[in-house]
């Protein structure tokens, strides 16, 4: 890869008009404006309904520059396959075509024709930004929704199940390019997608989004929780290249460091109230043992 | 535990009265998947089923909601899920197994307007002929629409009844307005609420047929587990359950799918009237429409009218006798949904010929204003 993008040489050509429907401070709006930055014009967008849909807004005050096929929840991977196919029939095989869900879209009801794009080998980029639950209708459980988290489906106790880790099912296809980032960390994310803009066959990029009205945190801390989520070592950033594992300059510099617990992640938002010490510290000792892994 | 029947005075939506009732009926397992307008149907039950026993899970997309309903039921649970529009799309292959497999359930569907994903926030009525015919191959089925929160509450009461008694999927027409505005909503005492389970196999377990009609028509069900054999298919199966691919099996089931419905009409139909007695001008109508339709009657009998209401409380089966008899009588039908024409057609098939037939529709998004029904009426009636 060539040097990092820095905040000096990024690209000041905008895909998103401002003034969008997203809500203060989302996650998404980040990532989305810094990685159709990275894809630039030449890309068409497959988007199921999510927040997505809702931040590209109503008319007048649609906000992308890029043209956007919206689709059924169930179909982003296998519609953009079916775009992909058409583009090299029509001998444009330097389209970026680019699925864009989010993590209820990606990891449980879409996760079927991601796996089919994958297994056949099809050239697409799907970005998958996990804001871990279903935020569009209100804040449901998903499958990346983290233990514990108290959401409208789990008002009790919060989730009982582990977030399922969706890279690692995408990785286990063997392609040529899976990566996780975060909307705390841009450039890093401007980075991955831009490389994946460089690679034949699918690529999956994994996006860590923090949602403030879902997550229980004031607006302007966004950055913040996102950064805490990778510093406590929660939620890595890594690449699998050809099936060759990097940790990510904002995980690799965790390494052999002491970070900081991930009890300061939970108290930062409302949606782990309901965890007690035991889980918090069950929790902490399995991230202890992945990182000492 | 908590007691399962809230009995008292409330003022809830629709949506949360359907969750009541559903609780009240006895459902104790719900599977469903979130999507607007009947998210609040699930919300709802993930608080309460913990409560009174029950089982909430939220599944990881709609074809997985219904099949899990599916096969909960056949422990002997009653169960339900709720959805909309491009949710109940998908739950149409699974339908369909439910109806094959004579697995009892119900499915909340609160309307939104389509096609796709339409007006996810708004009001329609355009699944209805998909609640009839969604699914492949030939079926009956019963579907039901509540008009209000109140109705939310008794009807979902009544599907899980129908569905029990007639072992066959029945689903709640609701739509996004009914499900999404509070009312109030009184839930009675428990012992005024009357209950029906599936008929249960007697006797020898080693001689049981599956599929053995009673003398409704109906089988008896037994629960996985029991001891009785239980072979669950959707092939074309026989008394025992067993596949038989042939035409004559195919007739024999078929026959025995459709005759419990047919055959029981009077028993499943519900309908009302609203000042039918010297109506000559009859507007046909269900769900929310019928709101609409109360007010255009006293608006019209006020210019002069003989107008009066017949509501479907069932849609399906339609009540294609009553429709009849009421076409030999009256100059018109106009029927009101929430649609561009689908109720429509089949009052129009049931008149015959015998009155005038109208529709006042609307492509969605709103409910139809009563102005729109008198003025039609003004225009082709004479007071």
């Amino acid at each position: 890869m060539a040097e990092k993008t820095t905040i000096l040489n990024l690209t000041e050509e905008e895909f998103v008009h401002s003034g969008n429907r997203a809500c203060t401070g989302c996650g998404l709006s980040i990532v989305y404006r810094i990685g159709l930055k990275a894809l630039g014009k030449n890309s068409v967008l497959v988007v199921p309904p999510s927040c997505l849909t809702v931040l590209q807004g109503l008319y007048p005050v649609a906000s992308t520059k890029l043209p956007c096929v919206n689709v059924t929840f169930a179909s982003t991977a296998a519609a953009a396959t079916g775009v992909r196919s058409a583009m090299m029939a029509l001998g444009k095989d330097d389209v970026n075509v680019v699925a864009w869900a989010g993590d209820g879209g990606t990891s449980d009801i879409g996760i079927q024709a991601l796996s089919g794009a994958c297994e056949r080998g099809d050239n697409i980029i799907y970005i998958c930004y996990d804001n871990e639950a279903y935020m569009n209708t209100g804040v449901q459980r998903s499958g990346t929704t983290p233990q514990g988290v108290l959401t409208t489906t789990t008002p009790i106790k919060g989730k009982l199940q582990v977030k399922k880790d969706v890279p690692a099912i995408i990785a286990a296809h063997g392609i040529p390019y899976v990566a996780t980032a975060s909307a705390a960390f841009p450039l890093d994310f401007y980075d991955k997608v831009k490389k994946a803009t460089t690679i034949h066959g699918p690529k999956y990029i994994h996006v860590h989004t923090p949602c403030p009205p879902g997550w229980g945190f004031d607006t302007r801390y966004t950055i913040k929780v996102g950064k805490l989520a990778v510093e406590t070592g929660l939620f890595d950033l890594y690449e699998i290249e050809n099936g060759s594992f990097s940790l990510s300059a904002p995980s690799q510099r965790l390494v052999g460091k002491k970070r900081p617990p991930v009890s300061d992640y939970f108290a930062a938002q409302g949606r782990f109230k309901s965890l007690d010490t035991d889980m918090v510290n069950t929790i902490q000792q399995q991230v202890d043992a992945k990182w000492a892994a | 535990m908590k007691p399962a029947v809230r009995t008292g005075n409330h003022y809830i939506t629709g949506d949360v009265a359907c969750a009541e009732g559903a609780i009240a009926a006895g459902c104790r397992f719900f599977g469903a998947y979130p999507i607007t307008p009947a998210t609040e149907v699930a919300e709802h039950m993930a608080e309460r089923l913990p409560d009174v026993g029950g089982t909430f899970i939220q599944m990881e997309d709609e074809i997985a909601a219904m099949a899990s309903i599916l096969g909960a039921a056949w422990t002997g649970v009653k169960t339900m899920t709720a959805t909309s529009g491009p949710g109940f799309s998908l739950m149409m292959e699974n339908l369909g197994l439910g109806v094959c497999t004579e697995t009892p359930c119900v499915i909340v569907n609160v309307q939104r307007t389509g096609p796709s994903t339409g007006l996810p926030t708004q009001t329609g009525q355009g699944d209805m002929m998909q609640a009839r015919w969604g699914s492949h191959g030939d079926y009956e089925l019963i579907a039901i629409a509540p008009s209000s929160p109140q109705d939310c509450f008794y009807h979902t009461i009544l599907a899980f009844n129908l569905s029990e008694k007639y072992r066959v999927p029945v689903l709640v027409m609701a739509d996004e307005i009914v499900g999404h505005m509070s009312e109030k909503v009184v839930i009675p005492d428990a012992r005024e609420i009357t209950l029906v389970s599936r008929p249960r196999p007697k006797g020898r377990k080693d001689r049981f047929r599956l599929y053995q009609p009673g003398p409704d028509g109906v089988a008896p069900m037994p629960a996985i587990g029991e001891g009785y054999n239980v072979h669950v298919t959707g092939l074309t199966h026989d008394e025992r359950g067993y596949p038989v691919m042939t035409p004559e099996a195919q007739e024999e089931m078929m026959t025995r799918l459709k005759g419990k419905i047919r055959n029981n009409l009077d028993d499943i139909i519900r309908t009302e009237e609203y000042r039918m007695e010297d109506a000559d001008i009859v507007i046909v109508s269900y769900g929310i429409s019928v709101r609409t339709g109360l007010t255009a009657v006293d608006e019209a009998r006020r210019l002069g009218y003989k107008v009066g209401l017949f509501r479907l409380i069932t849609v399906w089966p339609f009540p294609e006798e009553r429709i009849h008899a009421i076409a030999a009588r009256v100059k018109g039908l106009i029927t009101v949904e929430i649609n561009l024409g689908q109720v429509h057609y089949e009052v129009e098939r049931c008149a015959h010929g015998q009155a005038a037939t109208y529709l006042v529709g609307d492509a969605g998004g709103k409910i139809i204003h009563p102005d729109k029904v008198v003025s039609l009426i003004q225009e082709v009636f004479q007071p």
